[in-house]
């Protein structure tokens, strides 16, 4: 009971990464109809900013700003110079366009930085653990990843309903002609929009190169994560990038615990690791192409 | 429908005859490539650079995987981001296959029988039918969407594959399955370096030969208006989806019979091959030669795996100019190679 | 009643808070034209929608030559005979006229999946396509892209692939729409002609034409048909002038 209790926090934890890179991700679908492959580099260049300034500095919190800051930056860039060229561009031109993105991100840092790892390491004062109500001890950078998850999630809901900026999201996500009729300067408001997600996805990054490592190509098994999240969700639905990346944290965190554990009941232990752990690999790809069998347009589709 | 290109140099009586030097220069352009192809590994090899016949083999198979592909994205225009799905499934088909003849042991022991074979035709036969089934099942829930969840929704099916032959230790897992011997071919010696290649080239031309053929059928003038205007074509009463789902499984086995040569060709099958980045360069190579033009995955191939050997040998990091190089055509070159070379293409 | 060709009977068709098709009962009966008029709004377009199968209505009927099609698919319907023609071009724009109406006749004949013969050496399938074209007097033109046409002529291509079909009725959504006086007057003629031998559901916003061509009106307003007639019933229905006419 106690490991499940743990495995699902594990579960939300990863969730709320997910929601990070997915809303930015869905976000910029949602308002400006581009696929962005190159989602999963504003990741990887948030960790390595965050973790070049807090070496430093010396300070997380400092490295933290500048990860969010400088890919928030890039992200800004990359807009001006290649993204907007793209928008009315078919989907496989966005697909090809951005994935020569990734190639120049991940083989230009590699060229900056090389191939070993950077560390990156939480900052002491969080680096203990905490014991939960029930007696589960937990580590507290896990939980305040968390937290700043669902911070952020509240933030984009005030964001989006109380905000002009956010008015003017929405207005974008019903009727990209009305808001250029409206005098709102689109090419800025779609800079800006891009920069928010590469600043999330920095974030994230950030946060998770702490945890694990950083290096070239960390962005790409997330990216992927929160293109099935944003699918499940509905493709331009931060609603639906909320539920999907929770969902698709903790099916995949507790498939990857429970499942050889369930194959162990009939099988060798041996062959129970196997036959579970390639199915808890494919688990959120089966529950994917489930929830599209029945809804093609995703759980919460907007745009519709 | 026309898409497809003929190499006839005549204009053919009937049609239109729509710039004939035109006709011309595609023509010769498709024969060009098709014979440095051919030659270029033969003087390598008779001038004993056995790696220049390998490289020319690789080529040829990355070629014919986006030949495959191509019938998918170019013609159908269904993109697919997950045909590296049966380009891996075929490669592991391959190693997998000899895997068990090495060892004299079944591939499956239950319910029926089926023994390991060590035999290129039995591989390919297995190949063709097993990454058809595949595709099936796949093309069956991605046709139900469009756009971007297509795109998607392709990319998480052939993801699914690359973890599962990640995870799933019997076959190496994440570090590979090893071909020792070269797989076989009654009459000749498949470990010939010029005789593999010349399988590989014959598996090229046929399949452009098939993709040709197809797009000048019925069945290729249904799919082409499904392509351009799928309510058009419901509206004639032929339904897009059955069309779409048969040159998405037809798509699937030539790319999966070029992967399970391409396994032979390296002596290895890794979950590399069925990973996102395959997907992607089998995209790249498409794009580059020049969508929906028969012969622009092989022009896509030669000049993909040349940067590869140029830019490679100059800079680790060649993949940085690929990219640039790639944004460029996105951005800048949209018609790609074929586009260049040949002119660009008419309907009739 | 019994001899309709095409019969609706008692469509109802609700998108949340609106009712876009209540009601709706009309039949096409051999040798005529029977027109769909109705202002803006009116439910046209979701009427047309729910008879040529891309929207399934909440309830009631429609039947083809006395068979139910309410459940079928657009294709399906297509197959049993029914033609269309849409209101904004629905061409292949870089095909060429010839092979957009060849595909009309290739669904005819059903053999879609053949893999094997060209296409531009098939005779059963040119054949009945330029026969088509001739009767829309477009031969001259079954060479050129469809993106080099004129908007009358893409509007006559339409109707040759409906024909190419051999329909059994035919669902024409606003040929006229912006056809100068002569292109009108000519598509008048031969819808004319045309009637004996399909007969047509007309959907126009042209009056004139209508009321030249039409041998019954339906009119329907806010969903519901609320008259129906002859030419000269309908000009002096005092329903239809205040609702749609105006006065």
């Amino acid at each position: 009971m106690m490991l499940f209790i743990e495995q699902l926090i594990n579960g939300l934890q990863l969730g709320t990464m997910l929601f990070l890179m997915a809303s930015g991700l869905t976000l910029v679908f949602g308002v400006m109809g581009l696929i962005n492959l190159a989602h999963g580099s504003f990741y990887m260049v948030g960790a390595y900013a965050t973790a070049l300034a807090t070496a430093t500095t010396g300070s997380f919190l400092v490295g933290l700003a500048s990860g969010i800051a400088v890919a928030a930056a890039v992200g800004a860039l990359v807009e001006l110079i290649v993204i907007r060229r793209l928008y009315h561009r078919p989907h496989l031109d966005q697909v090809l366009a951005t994935f020569a993105l990734i190639l120049i991100f991940s083989e230009g840092t590699r060229w900056l930085f090389g191939s070993s790892p950077l560390w990156l390491n939480p900052p002491s004062q969080l680096a203990g653990s905490v014991t939960l109500p029930g007696g589960l001890r937990y580590p507290i950078y896990r939980l305040v990843i968390i937290a700043v998850g669902i911070t952020v999630a509240v933030g984009m809901y005030l964001l989006i309903t109380r905000t002009r900026l956010g008015m003017r999201i929405r207005a974008g996500e019903s009727d990209r002609e009305m808001i250029g009729a409206l005098g709102v300067n689109i090419a800025r408001l779609y800079t800006l929009v891009f920069a928010l997600g590469a600043a999330l996805a920095g974030l994230a990054g950030a946060m998770v190169g702490a945890l694990q490592s950083v290096q070239v190509g960390m962005g790409e098994p997330v990216l992927i994560l929160a293109f099935v999240v944003i699918v499940i969700g509905g493709i331009g639905s931060i609603k639906g990038a909320l539920y999907g990346a929770i969902l698709v944290g903790v099916v995949d965190t507790l498939g990857r615990v429970f499942l050889p554990a369930f194959f162990r009941q009939f099988m060798s232990p041996s062959e129970a690791a196997g036959v579970g752990s390639a199915i808890a690999a494919m688990l959120i790809y089966i529950m994917m192409a489930a929830i599209l069998a029945f809804k093609p347009k995703g759980l919460f589709a907007a745009n519709e | 429908m026309n898409k497809s290109d003929t190499s006839t140099l005549a204009p053919q009586p009937g049609l239109p005859t729509p710039a004939a030097s035109w006709h011309d220069r595609k023509g010769l352009v498709q024969i060009g490539l098709l014979a440095v192809l051919l030659l270029a590994p033969l003087a390598a090899y008779f001038l004993g650079h056995i790696y220049y016949v390998n490289l020319a083999s690789r080529i040829t198979l990355i070629a014919m995987a986006a030949v495959g592909l191509n019938l998918a994205i170019g013609y159908g225009g269904m993109v697919s981001f997950g045909h590296a799905a049966y380009f891996g499934l075929g490669g592991y088909i391959a190693g997998i296959s000899a895997y068990h003849a090495f060892d004299f042991t079944p591939v499956i022991g239950w319910p029926l029988t089926v023994p390991g074979s060590d035999s290129m035709l039995a591989i390919w036969l297995a190949a063709i039918v097993l990454c058809g089934l595949l595709a099936l099942a796949i093309g069956a829930i991605s046709l139900r969407t469009t756009g971007v969840y297509f795109i998607m929704i392709t990319l998480a099916f052939a993801q699914m594959m690359y973890y599962f032959a990640n995870s799933w230790p019997t076959y190496g897992g994440e570090d590979g399955l090893p071909i020792f011997l070269r797989n076989s071919l009654p009459l000749v010696d498949t470990n010939d370096a010029l005789t593999f290649f010349l399988i590989c080239f014959g598996g090229l031309v046929l399949s452009l030969a098939l993709t040709a053929r197809i797009m000048k059928s019925r069945f290729g003038a249904a799919l082409t208006m499904a392509r351009l205007n799928d309510t058009r074509l419901a509206t004639a009463g032929i339904a897009p989806y059955p069309v779409r789902l048969v040159a998405f499984v037809i798509s699937a086995m030539i790319t999966g019979l070029a992967g399970a040569l391409y396994a032979d060709l390296n002596g290895f099958v890794s979950p590399t091959m069925l990973s996102w980045h395959m997907s992607g360069e089998l995209m790249v190579i498409v794009i580059l030669g020049g969508v929906g033009r028969l012969y622009g995955p092989l022009a896509g191939a030669l000049l993909f795996v040349m940067m590869e050997m140029l830019l490679g040998g100059l800079t680790e990091y060649w993949q940085l100019f690929l990219g640039l190089v790639l944004l460029f055509v996105v951005l800048f070159a949209k018609h790609g190679v074929m586009g260049w070379l040949a002119g660009r293409e008419r309907h009739d | 009643m019994t001899d309709a060709v095409l019969s609706l009977a008692n469509l109802n068709k609700r998108f949340g808070a609106l009712q876009a098709t209540r009601d709706v009962s009309l039949d096409l009966r051999p040798n005529e034209i029977h027109a769909l008029i109705g202002p803006n709004g009116a439910g046209k377009s979701t009427l047309i929608g729910q008879i040529a199968g891309g929207i399934k209505p909440d309830s009631g009927s429609i039947a083809l030559t006395g068979r139910d099609i309410t459940a079928l698919s657009v294709a399906q319907r297509a197959r049993l005979g029914l033609g269309r023609s849409f209101q904004v071009s629905s061409l292949a724009e870089p095909l060429s006229v010839k092979r957009n109406v060849m595909i009309a006749v290739q669904a005819l004949q059903g053999h879609s999946f053949r893999f094997w013969k060209p296409v531009h050496r098939d005779e059963s399938l040119l054949a009945p396509a330029l026969e088509a074209l001739e009767r829309m007097q477009l031969l001259h033109r079954a060479d050129t892209p469809v993106a080099e046409l004129s908007h009358g002529e893409r509007r006559q291509v339409e109707v040759a692939c409906a024909l190419a079909l051999k329909p059994r009725a035919l669902l024409l959504d606003e040929p006229m729409a912006g056809l100068g006086p002569e292109g009108t007057a000519r598509l008048t003629e031969l819808l004319e002609a045309l009637k004996h031998e399909v007969p047509i559901l007309l959907i126009e916003h042209d009056m004139d034409a209508v009321f030249r061509l039409a041998d019954r009106i339906s009119v329907l307003v806010a969903g519901s048909v609320i008259a129906h007639g002859d030419s000269a019933a309908i000009r002096a229905n005092p329903q239809v002038r205040e609702a749609y006419l105006g006065d």
